[in-house]
């Protein structure tokens, strides 16, 4: 393939790739997302290939392996395109029925279809499924469309178009505005305002910058990021080129966590063709804009999920995070001016560039714009990845997209903001979700998981769990988070063994601010959290542990009666 | 192959630069047959790279991915994620603990298998998981570990 | 210049001056375990915390690494410093209980004793052995390892520290004491770094110089001539 030179000859590859795959085609799209491939996609694929060759329909029917869909609860997922039948629960025995039935014939096969508890109905087509309904899937939804190793399918569906429209019809200031303007907030946990951080990188002088993409999802239960890396790599491919375009940058780096081989080969994929095209490299476009990409893949360690531990780790250093009186913007990689951002705030870029600040702007809240994809977990009947607008209620993402509580128990909390996050209560269900009013209620926003849990969930045992994950995930430099973790912990366990008093409880209260103000990075000042929103809204638990020796959810094994 | 000429060999593959250091120990390890990362070769890639042991060392010894032991055959990763905890892992921890008669993080004497423990393989629908050699056991219950780890004995 | 109070004193510090070295010029001591003037600013002890505050916002941070680089009003003994430093010092001391300096500090912080479960560990992890031993003598004799709760200061393996030359600045900068250093004979031993090391003596006078190890470190690293530690300093200008 010859190098794309210039925007007319980006303009014309994408409209041949355009003509190749009518849309109007038909087309199974299965999923092969982590949770697909855990219920056996792989040979349902196969032998779906295999099946429409003896039927002599390989040439009609192409089998798409894409990244994942969402609905991991009800996979192998099966799309048939173009009528978008969703088939769930697809086995290898139904494999024949559905080329014989469906592909041959248009039969729709109704064991296959979605059956809705609530109307007792087989629903037939994805898009009437009420776990896609009330989802906006601007963000996540092309994954169910391209193969994620196609640059042409991603060309197809209008792939590079923003970053054609960045370098060839705006300036950067232009792009800059754009993207203030939209309102995009990071999506990796702090909320902070994208425009304004890349409009203090641009404003440093320097001949040396860079963009760096935050891949290391480390929070347990939770898997927006690996799933858009698995399943749209070029997107955030296309959105770190104009971040770099707008800063002045010429490398990036990805930084991916280690347990996920499948996101790094897609997206080394990824960047190889985009270089092979002439995407990266230099003189991009005829711009004159140069920028490659080069992936760093992490050692696992969640504390490298905070951006000095980070920069520390591609630079060949352990993860330790350093004092941050110096903005990254100033001083980052190598200190140099840096642009951090995570995988579905750079994901979010090439549609604010296509589609305009103003009709952004137009999803969400005020203060939240656009969409978040939430990994909506624990026990909730649709486990998969949801993408809502901002603003949205807790209880329609747990009642009416998750479908409630497994075993239609009763609801207890939700805990977003990862592991530092914090549970919210049922009284609070009804809040919008956006960045501030989940920090009002003690917990966070958070890189977007959602943990339900029934009344069968103990509150210390989950302060517990967290307080532990923390513990063995700090870095240990700080007296503070390392002594002040391991202490907490102690006490915790204490507690759930109904050996805990109430000196205890005031202790952990009189701690949780120390180890707040005291540690140097967002991991220890944000570690109390779990104890203290537990304490907040469930303290009457912690309560029954101490004096009446109880586990109200039957949990904690030494206050079981014997 | 010698420690020196694997380090050499690996370093190479990453410009011999230090910066590179976690993804040249990350591609040592994965070359070891017991997925470990012996004293000898973190002493040989230090010297080629011309860096401290000592940092090599604190490298290996901070991020979870390294080993310095040798690992078992069979790499049992029992998903320890929020939604797998709110699911009961802990349970299959103890279960499988039992099974196998090692600790988390340990390795039976023959060397065929070992468990860790690790925060979310992002198959949330399906837990508790546990993920053997890349292959994923979900919706897992004690009373299906015997079968499920014969399959590798 | 920018101008700062410091528990009411008012001065001007250079730009990017630490809190600690602005309120050390002022002669007021914050108290300090992981910082020392030859080592960079390194934040491990967290017991430096002091109140900051600028207007309406105030925080609670390290003075130690903190740069000044806008007007800040500091206050070491507001309730919220004093009891921020007294927890930290609460969490030291139940971790190294038999500490004769910790235990200074957290009397002269109003602290009896520790309401953690006691501990009997000697080293708090402040890191200085490490970075004297990296940033000022360059031998990389020992590295932090591990991490969170078992984070330690060791040689490379937990064995003998092969790089280490006997030169004793770990043991002069530990505030708790933790390091010792010792002489057996003809032989350097620093315990905790399980160290043995050969002693050289001046061929002349026989009177000790260095262990040998230290003496061909500093040959090498300074391009000096082969023999050049076979005299002691005395008889080398005797017999120049």
């Amino acid at each position: 393939m010859k190098k794309i030179e210039n925007a007319a000859q980006l303009e014309a590859y994408r409209s041949q790739c355009a003509a190749e795959r009518d849309p109007d085609r038909a087309m199974i799209a299965v999923c092969t997302g982590t949770g697909c491939q855990a219920h056996g996609c792989d040979k349902v694929v196969d032998l779906m290939r295999a099946e429409l060759k003896s039927a002599g329909l390989a040439d009609k029917v192409e089998v798409k392996t894409t990244g994942c869909h969402g609905y991991c609860e009800k996979g192998p997922l099966a799309v048939v395109r173009p009528e978008g039948i969703l088939y769930q629960r697809v086995k290898e025995k139904n494999v024949a029925d559905i080329v014989s039935q469906t592909i041959a014939k248009g039969e729709v096969l109704d064991k296959l279809l979605f059956f809705d508890p609530t109307t007792k109905e087989r629903i037939k087509l994805e898009k009437d499924v009420p776990f896609y309904k009330l989802q906006e899937r601007l963000v996540f939804g092309d994954n169910g469309y391209i193969d994620p190793t196609s640059i042409e399918d991603y060309l197809a569906i209008g792939g590079y178009k923003a970053l054609q429209k960045a370098l060839t019809e705006m300036t950067p200031d232009q792009v800059l505005a754009e993207v203030s303007e939209a309102g995009l907030r990071g999506r990796g946990g702090g909320g902070f305002a994208t425009g304004r951080k890349w409009e203090s990188a641009k404003k440093v002088a320097g001949e040396i910058k860079y963009v760096i993409c935050n891949a290391d999802e480390g929070d347990p239960g939770a898997y927006m990021d690996r799933s858009l890396l698995e399943g749209n790599p070029h997107a955030i491919v296309e959105g770190m080129m104009i971040g770099a375009f707008t800063i002045g940058a010429t490398d990036g780096y990805v930084y991916v966590r280690n347990e996920y081989p499948q996101a790094v080969r897609n997206l080394q994929c990824a960047i190889n063709r985009a270089r092979e095209l002439g995407l990266l490299g230099d003189n991009i476009l005829g711009s004159g804009f140069n920028f490659d990409i080069h992936i760093s893949k992490g050692g696992g360690a969640f504390v490298c999920g905070e951006s000095s531990a980070l920069i520390a780790s591609i630079e060949g250093e352990v993860g330790e995070p350093r004092a941050k009186h110096i903005h990254m913007a100033e001083s980052g990689l190598w200190g140099k001016p840096t642009v951090l951002n995570n995988v579905e705030t750079w994901a979010n870029v090439p549609l604010i560039i296509n589609r305009g600040a103003a009709w952004y702007r137009g999803i969400g809240t005020a203060g939240s714009t656009g969409t978040k994809i939430f990994s909506l977990v624990g026990k909730v009947k649709n486990t998969g990845l949801v993408e809502v607008p901002m603003g949205i209620s807790l209880r329609k993402i747990i009642f009416d997209i998750g479908g409630g509580i497994t075993k239609n128990r009763a609801f207890k909390a939700v805990q977003t903001g990862g592991p530092s996050g914090g549970c919210i209560p049922e009284a609070h269900l009804d809040m919008p979700v956006d960045f501030d009013a989940l920090t009002e209620l003690g917990s966070m926003m958070g890189s977007g998981g959602m943990i339900v849990m029934d009344d069968q969930t103990c509150m210390v045992d989950v302060a517990k769990y967290f307080v532990a994950f923390l513990k063995g995930e700090s870095c240990g430099k700080c007296t503070t988070c390392r002594e002040g973790l391991q202490r907490m912990h102690e006490i915790l366990v204490k507690i759930t063994e109904g050996k805990g008093t109430m000196a205890d409880l005031a202790l952990l209260e009189e701690m949780a601010p120390v180890i707040q103000q005291g540690s140097m990075c967002g991991l220890g000042k944000t570690a109390p959290n779990p104890v203290l929103s537990t304490l907040r809204y469930f303290r009457d638990e912690y309560l029954a542990h101490i004096n009446d020796k109880q586990c109200p959810a039957g949990v904690c094994k030494a206050l079981m009666a014997s | 192959m010698s420690a020196e000429r694997l380090s050499r060999e690996v370093a190479a593959l990453y410009d011999n630069n230090p910066a590179n250091i976690i993804a040249m120990l990350q591609e040592m390890q994965n070359r070891n047959k017991n997925r470990y990362l012996p004293r000898p070769e973190l002493e040989a890639l230090a010297a080629c790279l011309a860096v401290p042991v000592a940092k090599v060392y604190r490298i290996a010894t901070f991020f979870k991915a390294f080993n310095l032991e040798p690992k078992g055959e069979h790499m049992v990763s029992l998903c320890v994620g929020t939604a797998c905890h709110v699911r009961g892992a802990a349970k299959i921890l103890t279960a499988l603990e039992g099974e196998l008669g090692i600790a988390d993080g340990g390795t039976t004497s023959d060397l065929k298998f070992s468990i860790e423990t690790v925060n979310c393989v992002g198959a949330c629908a399906l837990g508790p998981v546990a993920v053997i050699n890349e292959e994923y056991f979900g919706e897992l219950e004690a009373e299906m570990l015997p079968e499920i780890l014969n399959r590798f004995r | 210049m920018i101008a700062i109070t410091i528990n009411g004193k008012k001065s001007e510090v250079e730009r990017g001056t630490t809190i600690l070295a602005a309120a050390a010029a002022l002669n007021i001591k914050i108290p300090t375990l992981c910082n020392h003037e030859l080592l960079e600013p390194y934040g491990a002890c967290r017991l430096c915390l002091v109140e900051i505050s600028d207007g309406d916002w105030s925080t609670v941070t390290t003075s130690c690494n903190y740069p000044i680089t806008r007007p800040l009003v500091v206050e070491t003994q507001s309730a919220a410093a004093v009891k921020a430093r007294r927890m930290v010092l609460e969490m030291l001391i139940a971790r190294c209980n038999t500490s004769p300096e910790l235990n200074r500090l957290a009397a002269e912080h109003g602290l009896e004793t520790s309401r953690f479960e006691l501990r009997y560990d000697d080293c708090i992890l402040c890191g200085q052995c490490e970075r004297v031993c990296r940033e000022v003598v360059g031998a990389n004799a020992i590295t932090f390892a591990q991490r969170g709760v078992d984070r330690v200061v060791v040689p490379p393996f937990g064995e003998e520290a092969e790089q280490c030359i006997g030169c004793g600045a770990c043991v002069y900068v530990c505030p708790t004491g933790a390091i010792q250093i010792q002489e057996d004979g003809d032989r350097k031993i620093i315990d905790r770094w399980s160290r043995v090391l050969d002693l050289k003596y001046c061929s002349a006078c026989g009177v000790e110089i260095a262990p040998v190890f230290q003496c061909d470190y500093f040959r090498k690293k300074a391009d000096l001539p082969e023999d050049f530690f076979d005299l002691c300093r005395d008889c080398r200008v005797t017999q120049r």
